[in-house]
């Protein structure tokens, strides 16, 4: 993976010196509240539920074993022993003083790590396949051009004041797992016929209240040329992108409003001024970063372990596991583990100090001390020995990350929602638990096999419910917490939005309606075919009509101890989730 | 009092901005070191490019290719910040310098902080008019926060990996 050299620890340390003298000033009363806000913002620091909220940078979802130990030491030291993995693979941590603040990142650059740009309006960090080099449809590793595009967008002073976000995902796969078509750039990483490489760039994508798959603006961006190309796009946005309204102020709503023709002429138009300028990236600068993520040294493994056989025929447990958190390796004998953050009684994406620490021993002796994050909140180990296999499933059970069940129902993408963040309408974290409890037999999940389940808080979408297989959005009506539901939504290579299925339904009714979504699911399936593809196939009206049949039902039968269960859930931040943690 | 060039200087230049009541067309320019309006540059430009003493400011929705054709005409040419989080300011220099070639005093004006300044400084600005209520020793300090920087900008012709020898794999 990519290591600092002195430019970039200077960088780091003097951005740590800036900020510093910031909250100096901003403690001594020198910079008022209104001044800071946009700096503690691009400084990764959000005023929330329970004080200062502070996001840490993972660029491109990846990290080494000491810099998770970093992160599992400021989980320690500086907040209550925990972190929280996000859907755009950053890390937050909710408890955090501002005098600390200047300590914290002084430590953090320590171990080459940032909060810069997680927030604020300006371009966020680059989101990426969490495969990235290990996967076997890879066209191309993308993580070269990630690190060129962090460093370009680092600090980049024409666009720290942006209208609003901007948000950037890159995909090297052949199917695309970093959501390209939800972002306001989407960079699908491809060759020419002549093998030559370059970038697919997809322009005005996004959730949020708008929600927009994104558009083509230009099927081959010559990979020397995308910094240019894209310094062209955010002008012309950061130029003529709405700032009279903070929810038509993402780059989508200009790209609708002038139609993408007129949006790529006068990106082009601009283009002409620099292209082929000094930001043009030289094939020296590819070649030293490229040469970061140069393939490990793989061993010459037979593709197929005999003892990893053998468990699996006889083990449920190891079988279920290996079925779902286990995924093929582009090199033979290795493969790729996830390990899931979403055990029942733990909220999804929460991992503790202690699991950290852990994590991070174990990707040293299985995976060459990295570790990645995913966009659906869970980890991975990307490099392991087939014949490691069973070792290290008997230790991530240890640690409670070895649930069975990446991909199904339980794998649930869930914001902090009301419970930790202050835009949120609604609490999804219980939800979640909730829906976890309703659907506890892994055999019955295994039966429905992959679905994703994806729950915000808000409109923000940070859950991106948009593109759920079944999709959740909280809403608060009179001061109750509603969830509104949607399916077919989808992201990958097919990305598409789903749709609403009707009036929303309170907290105690929303597992009921998900079962039923199920019940018509595996009595309409075809062999082989996921819940999305039956929606798809059916369309939304059959489901539509079965919930809103049995759901009155439903709630009619709800028993005096479910409706109390139920107003607990929607009960205020006096009591901010359950968990022994607190 | 701007800071200019990395200093504190004197600096006897008026912003004429107009009142509610005033027009483009109407407004008297007062005599002497003046930065107008575009809107008032265009509207009186007859009268105005007689005088060596003319300055130009352009608003943050205002564009630089106005300017196009009449670069010489100014001693100087500022842009407003009528909010610092308002960031089309650091595009609109981006156009000065590099697409339409200025080589003139750029000046920042309206909503104009230290912490923003080196940024502003790296996309052209050359001088700043912090806000009044600003202590502009203070605000002097905001152009040294970096001493490197990634990009290619106006202050720097090259980024980083054109302009250093960059610390490969060990």
């Amino acid at each position: 993976m990519y290591h600092y050299d002195q430019y970039d620890h200077q960088l780091a340390a003097e951005r740590v010196a800036q900020f510093s003298d910031q909250v100096r000033r901003r403690l001594s009363g020198e910079l008022r509240e209104d001044e800071f806000r946009v700096l503690r913002l691009q400084n990764g620091l959000y005023h929330q539920v329970h004080g200062y909220m502070l996001r840490i940078a993972v660029p491109y979802g990846l990290v080494s074993a000491g810099q998770v130990r970093t992160i599992a030491h400021i989980a320690r030291k500086y907040d209550r022993g925990y972190g929280h993995l996000t859907t755009r693979q950053n890390i937050q941590f909710n408890w955090i003083k501002l005098q600390d603040v200047p300590e914290i990142f002084a430590e953090l650059a320590r171990a080459e790590l940032h909060a810069t740009q997680t927030s604020g309006s300006c371009i966020r960090g680059i989101t990426s396949d969490e495969f990235a080099g290990v996967a076997r449809d890879e066209i191309v590793d993308p993580r070269p051009y990630a690190e060129i595009l962090r460093q370009w967008s680092t600090f980049h002073p024409e666009f720290a004041y942006l209208p609003r976000k901007f948000k950037i995902a890159i995909s090297g796969g052949g199917e695309d797992r970093a959501a390209t078509g939800v972002h306001d750039i989407g960079l699908r990483v491809v060759k020419n016929e002549q093998g030559e490489v370059g970038f697919r760039v997809l322009v005005g994508g996004g959730l949020g209240r708008t929600p927009v798959v994104g558009t083509a603006i230009s099927d081959f961006v010559p990979w020397q040329h995308a910094l240019t190309y894209l310094e062209s796009i955010v002008r012309v946005y950061n130029e003529y992108g709405r700032r009279d309204n903070a929810y038509k102020a993402r780059i989508k709503i200009l790209v609708k409003a002038l139609g993408i023709e007129e949006f790529r002429r006068q990106v082009e138009a601009d283009w002409e001024f620099t292209k082929g300028g000094a930001m043009t990236v030289t094939e020296e600068e590819l070649k030293r970063v490229a040469a970061f993520f140069a393939p490990h040294d793989y061993a010459q493994l037979l593709a197929i372990d005999a003892g990893v056989e053998r468990l699996q025929r006889e083990n449920k447990a190891f079988s279920n596991w290996l079925r779902r958190n286990v995924k093929p390796h582009k090199a033979p004998g290795y493969a790729i583990v996830l390990l899931s953050l979403k055990k029942l009684g733990v909220a999804p994406g929460d991992i503790t100090a202690d699991q950290l620490d852990a994590v991070a021993a174990l990707s040293e002796r299985f995976s060459f001390g990295e570790v990645r994050v995913t966009h659906m909140q869970n980890l991975v180990l990307a490099d392991v020995r087939q014949s490691d296999l069973i070792e290290l499933w008997q230790e991530v059970a240890k640690l409670g990350l070895a649930t069975p069940n990446i991909g199904l129902l339980t794998d649930v993408i869930c914001c902090p929602g009301s419970d930790f963040c202050s835009l949120a309408n609604a609490r999804s974290i219980p939800l979640a638990q909730e829906i976890a409890n309703r659907f506890d037999d892994f055999d019955y999940l295994h039966d429905i096999g992959d679905i994703e389940l994806n729950i915000s808080g808000c409109i923000n979408a940070c859950a991106h419910h948009h593109v759920g297989h079944i999709g959740i959005l909280g809403v608060d009506k009179n001061g109750e917490n509603r969830y509104q539901i949607s399916i077919g939504g989808a992201q990958g290579n097919d990305v598409r939005l789903g749709q609403i299925i009707g009036s929303s339904f309170s907290a105690a009714e929303t597992p009921e309606v998900i079962a039923s979504l199920l019940d018509l699911y595996v009595r309409e399936r075809h062999e082989g075919e996921r819940f999305v593809d039956t929606v798809h196939r059916l369309g939304v009206q059959p489901f539509k009509e079965h919930v809103y049949k049995t759901a009155t039902a439903v709630s009619l039968g709800l028993a005096d101890e479910a409706a109390a269960h139920a107003e607990s859930l929607v009960a205020s931040y006096d009591d901010p989730y359950f968990s022994p943690r607190f | 009092m701007i800071v200019k060039n990395q200093n504190i200087v004197d600096d006897d230049w008026i912003v004429l901005r107009l009142n509610e009541n005033d027009t483009p067309e109407g407004v008297a320019v007062p005599s002497g070191k003046v930065i107008v309006p575009l809107k008032v540059w265009q509207a009186q430009r007859e009268q105005l490019q007689a005088r060596a003493d003319i300055g130009v400011w352009l608003d943050s929705d205002e564009r630089a290719e106005e300017l196009q054709g009449d670069l010489q005409r100014f001693a100087v040419i500022a842009v407003n910040f009528p909010k610092f989080a308002d960031g089309r300011g650091y595009s609109i220099a981006h156009q000065l310098r590099v697409r339409l070639g200025y080589r003139g005093e750029l000046r920042a004006i309206g909503d104009v902080l230290r912490d923003q300044m080196f940024y502003m400084k790296r996309v052209g600005f050359d001088a700043f008019q912090p806000r009044a209520d600003k202590d502009i020793h203070a605000v002097l300090k905001g152009l040294s926060d970096f001493s490197v920087c990634y990009q290619a900008s106006t202050d720097e012709a090259l980024p980083l990996f054109r302009r250093v020898q960059r610390g490969g794999v060990a």
